[in-house]
């Protein structure tokens, strides 16, 4: 085999590159915190909600959980152009990922919500802690501690997932490899390079999301209960 | 029929057909690639352990169509001048062996340590108590995540657009742009994909609620 590697191009490019990392890496950060906030919601609607809201929600998580991403975001994009509705891939590539991972962390939610024992949410009765207080300081902290790490491990999955958006012309780390790739013709090089960015920021991304978890859940802490 | 003619519906279950083969060839090849992998991260050998772990460490940190331009890129370097099916059914069993043989090793985790200890007093050999004992364990606790993550590659399937693979949704990319109608045209990818995920995702937990009451 005479191929010679070639990793020069990485001098010239390498301001490219970064700004694929950051706009990576911005999709990611900017997708989470809504994409819980829908995903809560959803899953308390699943088990609290009436028939009608009930079944929305069935349908939603269901619908979500059995597609390509890609193919909800290609409906997202060219849908809203011929509408002629123009926002952009990065606005269409958040609002996708959201609603994405939105409906898997219903899943996980609604997991965590189901492992809290009843006699929890009977002392809230108790101390006459109306519905909504006893969701809220009561089971949604609890929830979310049993579930963190699934939940850190479905944000990690997403962000590989912005990879995607390339897709739909944004200049994320994979879009800039592409461009990368068709001009210098050093293909192979180019997506190692990339897989070990990857590699690295998804590694970092764990790192920082269970620092999160060390400083928001200090009962854990004091009790030394791994998560 | 919905505006779209029935060329244009055939052109759309051709890729829906090649979806499935690539899938077909992604769970094969990486239960073949996990199966030793979920054995190995069990394994008595430190070295095998940390090689099998480093593996699935880097195949699930690296997005997937990032995988498939590795492999396509690196095949053709070597000198082969492969068709995308080759590269993304490679790329396909990378990923899938990665996240199966974890399953894998998490089930033959579950089954209790009493069984193993049971099979020794009963003076079987180190395979005769993995093959008779806990294997057959294994494989019910297996089932609902094994099917759940079929799921999971029939969508992924997707990505092998990017290596320009003819799918599902790359059939489905070409037709939005010849007739620009693409609410009916990713409506009706959707609805294929949905065909075709809904009925594993639901024998998935049915299998799982069976385990459960038992």
């Amino acid at each position: 085999m005479g191929y010679e590697f070639d990793f020069s191009f990485l001098s010239s490019y390498a301001p490219d590159m970064w700004r694929g990392v950051w706009l990576t890496l911005g999709m990611t950060f900017v997708s989470i915190v809504p994409g819980f906030v829908l995903g809560t919601a959803v899953a308390l609607a699943r088990l609290h909600g009436g028939p009608w809201l009930r079944g929305i929600a069935t349908c939603y998580v269901e619908a979500i959980r059995n597609t390509p991403l890609i193919i909800q975001v290609f409906w997202l994009f060219f849908g809203l152009a011929v509408l002629q509705i123009y926002i952009g891939s990065f606005v269409a590539a958040v609002i996708a990922l959201t609603i994405n991972v939105g409906a898997y962390t219903a899943e996980i939610m609604r997991a965590g919500f189901q492992s809290i024992p009843k006699g929890q949410v009977e002392a809230a009765e108790c101390l006459a802690l109306g519905p909504v207080q006893t969701v809220l300081s009561v089971q949604l902290p609890q929830a979310v501690e049993r579930v963190y790490p699934a939940l850190v491990s479905q944000f990690v999955l997403m962000m590989l997932a912005t990879s995607i958006m390339s897709q739909i012309s944004a200049e994320e780390l994979t879009g800039v490899a592409y461009m990368v790739q068709s001009f210098t013709f050093r293909g192979f090089e180019v997506y190692l390079v990339i897989a070990a960015i990857y590699l690295a920021m998804a590694t970092l991304l764990r790192i920082v999301l269970m620092g999160v978890a060390q400083v928001s859940f200090p009962r854990r802490r004091r009790l030394r209960t791994p998560l | 029929m919905l505006g779209l003619t029935i060329e244009q519906f055939t052109y759309l279950f051709r890729g829906t057909g090649w979806t499935v083969v690539l899938s077909l060839l992604g769970f094969a090849g990486g239960t073949l690639l996990g199966l030793p992998l979920a054995l190995a991260r069990r394994s008595a050998s430190r070295t095998l352990r940390l090689l099998s772990s480093g593996f699935v460490q880097i195949v699930q940190g690296i997005p997937l169509p990032v995988i498939m331009f590795v492999v396509y890129f690196g095949m053709s370097i070597g000198g082969y001048n492969v068709p995308a099916l080759v590269a993304a059914g490679a790329a396909m069993t990378l990923y899938a062996s990665a996240y199966l043989g974890e399953i894998w090793k998490g089930c033959i985790q579950a089954v209790p340590k009493t069984q193993w200890e049971a099979g020794e007093c009963l003076a079987l050999s180190p395979l005769q108590r993995f093959v008779h004992v806990i294997l057959p364990q294994a494989v019910r606790i297996a089932i609902p995540p094994t099917v759940g993550f079929m799921v999971q590659i029939v969508k992924n399937t997707s990505y092998s657009v990017v290596i320009g693979f003819f799918d599902l949704t790359y059939s489905a990319k070409v037709l939005n742009n010849s007739t620009y109608m693409p609410f009916t045209v990713f409506t009706i990818a959707a609805v294929l994909y949905f065909a075709i995920c809904f009925p594993m995702s639901m024998i998935a937990r049915r299998y799982e609620r069976r385990l459960q009451r038992t």
